[in-house]
């Protein structure tokens, strides 16, 4: 299997953007913001669109217009953290405007079995990564380890307590906005890989898991990440055996592993009631 | 879409009437805006928002499942969303961390959601343009069968929101006293969610399973604006939605552009005057509970 170029690139640029993900990941669920990384998954795809129609790369538009509208988003919520009404206003709209830019694409640029477009970035196309973007996606990936590595401590902090935080002098708008920009990066990216409706699977699944399963935060960051990548390295195998969409079956993988956390995490509650 | 538009704005409608599919159109968005408001009046009140938006976005596997199997599209939308709503509310804990714990579920669920939907899509070949449909809608396709559905489901949904009303309206805006109250909160947040399966899927075959957040959540938001009384808010939640899908049909008739875009549009338009004319982003406080 690994032998297959387009499956080498798709292992490298999965597995980057799966580390990613499981990071980010665990701090969108410990913030309890899953719903606006949901919000520009959803605006990485009128990125994407909105580059095509006009005639740009698809990866500009995405990153550009994901990172600007999750800062945007952060302006208006308190402490960089937006309000649920503002989020679910904002992406509607969004994707209205990615449904005009659909249809203005298909419409004016079609004729080259154009018609895909807007179903491949939905859904991704991750066995249609080239060798150059595989390592495009990687590099931008590990950056966002890194930087998330570095403000790691701090951002904890401010996320399990913003008062005392800010009370210490841990700059928490600053850190919140950061946090943002970073979970934009990631939403573009894994565009790419697992389509814009799907990355959202790879964020919560994998630190939902890895929340329920320990509480210490360092041990559940690794698990978190290490969740993501085999749930990606599984879904890809999977695909390439039995035939199925490789965003599929990587989703599945993550659920699936979600799941089983939950019947553990029953388990183990139901023979710690049991009385001795 | 293919009318010509002049100025003479009634010689326009009686021209978009004229057709079948249109007054069909009409009346599925009046019903299924009117519903949509008063659910999201709700949801918007309990912070539910991502919650709504996953069930909206189940009923894409729950519609591309029944084209594959060759079954009734609405039959997909009403079982997918009805069931979500069941597994949502059976999979949340609860308890103090339970709005972070809720959110990773939600979003587990819609994203294994959309996998299943994508991979019924590849399962049932040739079907992109359908795919595009199913996500962002298509009002024109709607039957008279159809409405026929809309309204009867719309009526048991109104007629069980109007029993739990009041009380669901106490366990909203305070949780624990409404508890204290002997009020069943936790019955009342699994029924309430089967509702807004319900509403999710009624308004995911107008505006598409990606677009029915335009619907539920930015009207009542934008009557919440307006006026903290609850019976004045619905009201003028309703009248918003009913207007914005008039408009909406309307524009979207005499335009190439699709429905999904007018209906967000003409909604976000609406908030965000409101917002900026009233200076807040919300006005009705909830006491925190979880």
């Amino acid at each position: 299997m690994l032998a297959q170029p387009f499956m080498q690139h798709a292992f490298l640029g999965g597995t980057a953007v799966a580390l990613a993900a499981g990071l980010v990941g665990y701090f969108l669920v410990l913030r309890a913001q899953v719903f606006t990384a949901d919000a520009l998954s959803h605006v990485a795809f009128t990125g994407a669109l909105a580059a095509l129609a006009a005639g740009l790369d698809a990866r500009l538009g995405l990153f550009a217009i994901t990172v600007l509208v999750a800062l945007g988003m952060g302006t208006l919520g308190r402490q960089a953290r937006p309000d649920d009404v503002v989020i679910g206003g904002v992406f509607a709209w969004v994707l209205g405007l990615g449904v005009f830019f659909l249809r203005l694409y298909t419409s004016t640029r079609s004729g080259t079995g154009n018609g895909s477009a807007g179903v491949s970035v939905l859904f991704g196309s991750i066995l249609g990564l080239s060798a150059s973007r595989a390592l495009t996606t990687a590099l931008i990936a590990l950056l966002v380890c890194a930087v998330l590595v570095v403000i790691a401590r701090p951002l904890l902090f401010a996320s399990v307590d913003e008062n005392v935080a800010a009370a210490r002098g841990v700059p928490v708008r600053l850190l919140g906005f950061g946090f943002l920009a970073l979970v934009g990066t990631t939403a573009a990216e894994a565009t790419q890989v697992v389509g814009a409706l799907l990355i959202l699977g790879l964020l919560a699944a994998p630190a939902g898991a890895a929340s329920r399963l320990t509480t210490r935060p360092l041990p559940a960051l690794g698990l978190s990440a290490a969740i993501a990548v085999a749930s990606v390295w599984l879904g890809l195998t999977a695909s390439y055996l039995v035939a199925v969409p490789p965003s599929f079956a990587i989703l599945a993988v993550a659920t699936l592993c979600y799941l089983g956390t939950v019947a553990v995490q029953r388990l183990r509650r139901g023979s710690a009631v049991q009385p001795v | 879409m293919t009318g010509t538009f002049t100025w003479n704005l009634l010689a326009d409608i009686r021209d978009m009437w004229a057709y079948d599919a249109m007054v069909n159109a009409f009346r599925a968005g009046t019903i299924v805006a009117v519903l949509a408001a008063l659910v999201g009046w709700f949801m918007v009140l309990r912070r539910q928002s991502f919650a709504g938006h996953t069930l909206a976005l189940v009923g894409f596997p729950g519609a591309a499942g029944a084209v594959w199997l060759g079954l009734s599209v609405t039959l997909g939308y009403f079982t997918f969303c009805l069931a979500a709503a069941l597994v949502i509310a059976a999979l949340r804990t609860g308890g103090r961390r339970g709005y972070s714990e809720e959110s990773a579920v939600i979003g587990t669920v819609q994203a294994f959601a959309l996998a299943t939907g994508m991979l019924f899509v590849s399962l049932y070949k040739g079907f992109l343009n359908g795919t595009t449909e199913l996500l962002f809608g298509a009002f024109t396709g709607i039957t008279a069968d159809q409405v026929t559905v809309l309204a009867g489901v719309a009526v048991v949904v109104l007629a069980v929101l109007a029993v739990i009303g009041r009380p669901l309206l106490f366990a909203s805006v305070d949780t624990d006293v409404a508890r204290a109250h002997g009020v069943p909160s936790r019955v009342l947040d699994t029924v309430f969610l089967l509702l807004l399966g319900a509403a999710a899927a009624e308004a995911s075959q107008i505006t598409g399973a990606l677009l029915v957040f335009a619907l539920l959540v930015l009207p009542p938001a934008t009557a919440q604006l307006v006026t903290a009384r609850p019976g004045r808010s619905l009201a003028v939640s309703v009248g918003l939605a009913v207007l914005v899908v008039w408009v909406a049909l309307f524009v979207g008739y005499y335009s190439p552009y699709p429905i999904g875009f007018w209906v967000t549009t003409t909604a976000f338009g609406a908030y965000a005057l409101t917002s900026v004319l009233t200076g807040r982003t919300r006005s009705i406080p909830r006491r925190a509970a979880a």
